[in-house]
């Protein structure tokens, strides 16, 4: 069977590592576009790639089945919407579009011509996550009222503004950079939030960027988060994202690692927690891929979409364009909030477990 | 080679399974005092090569091992270049080309071809990569390095791009300068061998998760054998307990009897486990050979 010709667009730290993994996944042919000389140079002296220097030409002439996106986050949406109009599959790397409506409309327009359309939220593939959104579907923790959203790293550790990373306008910051990776489980678990108060975005080191998040999302009748995301903390050897959540069956928390569960009383469905602590760890959820670059969760994610094409799904498995068109509409919901001070939406609040009825002689 | 390795994972608040149980030993060895320690201990059980990052602390050990000759006379390294997280964060920071200008001298061609004024010649480009291969020795001078690794993102990383000619530059480049066997370490072992040998690079030392339950063996467990048992790879066997999963006697047992393996290496801070994992190695494959 002929490989499936996949185009990856922009050449930085994602970047190369999608090309790298592309390019040695057996059912994928890479060629690669970049607007920097000196990396063209350097590939193209030293590998096989054919390597383009801009956009239009590359989609013209090397006429690709699928697009890996990974360019800075403003220029998603018009490079996204150029390989949709040609009838290319599109991979792009996460934050999805920095106007929520255009996630919308190009998840729409991914959905119309039936095409793999995937983000790259690749927690969404580590194996302690994925456990923790089976037990959250399974109710292992009953009614959960009480979460707690934290994720932590050493990107910007001193005032300086250098890249596209830290310029606002570019899709940088943390709340788009880092925040939108605990807010995207967020929304695998629980969907949008119907309201956000309390947000507050922060300068630590940046002027150009928030370089700190906080936020308060609540959903109806549902539980309420808090978020705390901070990127200039050199504590962390590499980024660490935590999700805990409380229920009334007990805590369920997680990160990239392992799953930790504390039960009250076992739940049907679920033989493998019993009452107390259960322990799981990612290495044991997790299954190898055919290419280990940075972690299989990376591995995954992109062959899970050359396998939706090969299997003309189309469309994706996981990390659809709407399921990020949600991250990128919590992300602006949260904006809105701390520019303004005012609640954004309204949600109602969940009352107190209903006692249960007593006999006559029964306390 | 040694048989057994000391690796330096646990060191610099690495592990596989806990967020915590690294944050704890990040606390534990944040002075290279206890750092010493555990070598110390690990080189006195009769483990004499440290298989370690050139992160920045290393240059603390390595002074120290060059302050105290008689003690550490048969002490040796196997240096593994470059530590990555350096480079990812600097990329983050700088971006690409920001990051490459941080770690290059301030003058001179590279510098004036990151401006983009100049198109650098596939020579010059050479000399980059052993101009960043020198920097990353620096720390080791004056001790023993006779096998100098490749760490696996950037072994892994050249091996998916295709851009394999830069192991043929790092292999000739630690012969002639360093004197020492060259070596890789992969999470993709089976690819590697097959691209190395495309550049003729013959029996290469390659350090890959050997495990008896096929734990981040990417390629496939079959093909992991296959390639030992060819004769064609000098194998280091890392994560042989596959992060505590197999029992450590079964785990050494089994490594034992497979073809190719010369060595092992293994990470541990309790003086427990270091001699503990020495009795098993010594059992299981013999005397210390070089």
């Amino acid at each position: 069977m002929d490989k499936i010709k996949t185009a990856v667009v922009g050449l930085g730290k994602m970047g190369l590592s999608h090309f790298s993994m592309v390019n040695a996944h057996p059912d994928g042919d890479a060629v690669a576009c970049v607007g920097s000389g000196c990396i063209v140079d350097l590939l193209s002296k030293n590998t096989t790639t054919p390597i383009y220097k801009d956009y239009s030409d590359m989609l013209a002439q090397a006429a690709p089945q699928a697009v890996v996106i990974a360019t800075p986050s403003r220029l998603h949406a018009p490079m996204v919407e150029a390989a949709l109009d040609q009838g290319c599959h599109v991979f792009c790397e996460k934050p999805f579009c920095l106007e929520w409506a255009d996630s919308a409309r190009l998840s729409a327009m991914a959905a119309d011509k039936s095409l793999v359309a995937q983000v790259g939220y690749h927690y969404r593939y580590v194996g302690a996550f994925q456990e923790m959104k089976r037990l959250v579907e399974a109710g292992a923790i009953g009614r959960i009222t009480h979460i707690l959203a934290a994720a932590y790293g050493p990107v910007v550790l001193r005032p300086k503004r250098t890249t596209w990373r830290t310029d606002k306008a570019e899709g940088g910051g943390c709340l788009y950079d880092y925040a939108a990776h605990p807010l995207n489980l967020l929304n695998w678990f629980f969907g949008v939030p119907d309201q956000v108060i309390g947000s507050h975005l922060g300068h630590v080191f940046s002027e150009g960027t928030d370089d700190e998040v906080f936020s308060t999302l609540r959903w109806n009748e549902g539980p309420t988060a808090q978020l705390s995301v901070n990127w200039a903390d050199e504590s962390h050897r590499k980024m660490s994202t935590k999700i805990s959540l409380i229920g009334t069956n007990g805590r369920l928390q997680a990160d990239r690692q392992e799953c930790q569960v504390f039960l009250r009383k076992p739940v049907e469905g679920l033989p493998d927690y019993g009452e107390g602590w259960t322990v799981k760890y990612t290495t044991e959820l997790t299954q190898d891929r055919w290419f280990y670059l940075r972690g299989e969760e990376y591995s995954a994610q992109i062959d899970e979409f050359v396998r939706a094409i090969r299997a003309g799904n189309g469309a994706a498995q996981e990390n659809s364009f709407d399921s990020a068109t949600q991250t990128d509409k919590t992300m602006a919901m949260i904006i809105e909030n701390a520019k303004t001070g005012l609640p954004v939406g309204e949600a109602r609040a969940a009352g107190p477990q209903p006692r249960k009825k007593r006999g006559w002689f029964g306390r | 080679m040694d048989k057994l390795l000391f690796g330096d994972n646990q060191f610099f608040g690495i592990n596989h399974m806990s967020e915590e149980k690294a944050r704890a030993q990040a606390m534990r060895f944040q002075r290279s005092d206890a750092i010493m320690e555990v070598l110390d201990t690990a080189y006195d059980a009769g483990i004499k090569t440290f298989m370690c990052t050139t992160h920045d602390r290393i240059a603390e050990i390595t002074a120290r091992i060059r302050a105290e000759p008689a003690r550490y006379d048969g002490f040796q390294f196997y240096p593994c270049m470059p530590y990555a997280h350096k480079y990812a964060n600097a990329v983050t920071e700088h971006g690409m080309m920001g990051a490459l200008r941080e770690f290059m001298p301030k003058d001179g061609l590279l510098a004036t071809a990151l401006t983009g004024t100049i198109t650098l010649a596939t020579k010059e480009i050479d000399g980059v990569e052993k101009m960043l291969i020198d920097m990353e020795m620096k720390m080791f001078k004056g001790t023993k390095t006779p096998v100098i690794f490749i760490q696996n993102v950037f072994t892994d990383l050249l091996l998916g791009m295709g851009f394999t000619r830069a192991f043929r530059i790092f292999d000739d480049h630690i012969r002639e300068t360093y004197g020492a066997e060259p070596a890789y370490i992969t999470m993709n072992m089976p690819a590697l061998l097959d691209a190395l040998e495309r550049e003729g690079i013959e029996r290469p030392i390659i350090c890959s998760n050997i495990n008896k339950i096929g734990f981040r063996m990417s390629g496939g467990f079959d093909a992991y054998l296959d390639a030992l048992k060819s004769g064609r790879v000098r194998a280091v066997a890392m994560s042989v307990y596959a992060s505590g999963a197999i029992p450590a006697d079964e785990a050494i047992h089994w490594i034992s009897e497979l073809p190719g393996v010369e060595s092992i290496v293994f990470g541990a801070s309790s003086a427990g486990n270091i001699r503990g994992t020495k009795a098993l190695v010594d059992t299981y494959m013999g005397e210390t050979v070089s």
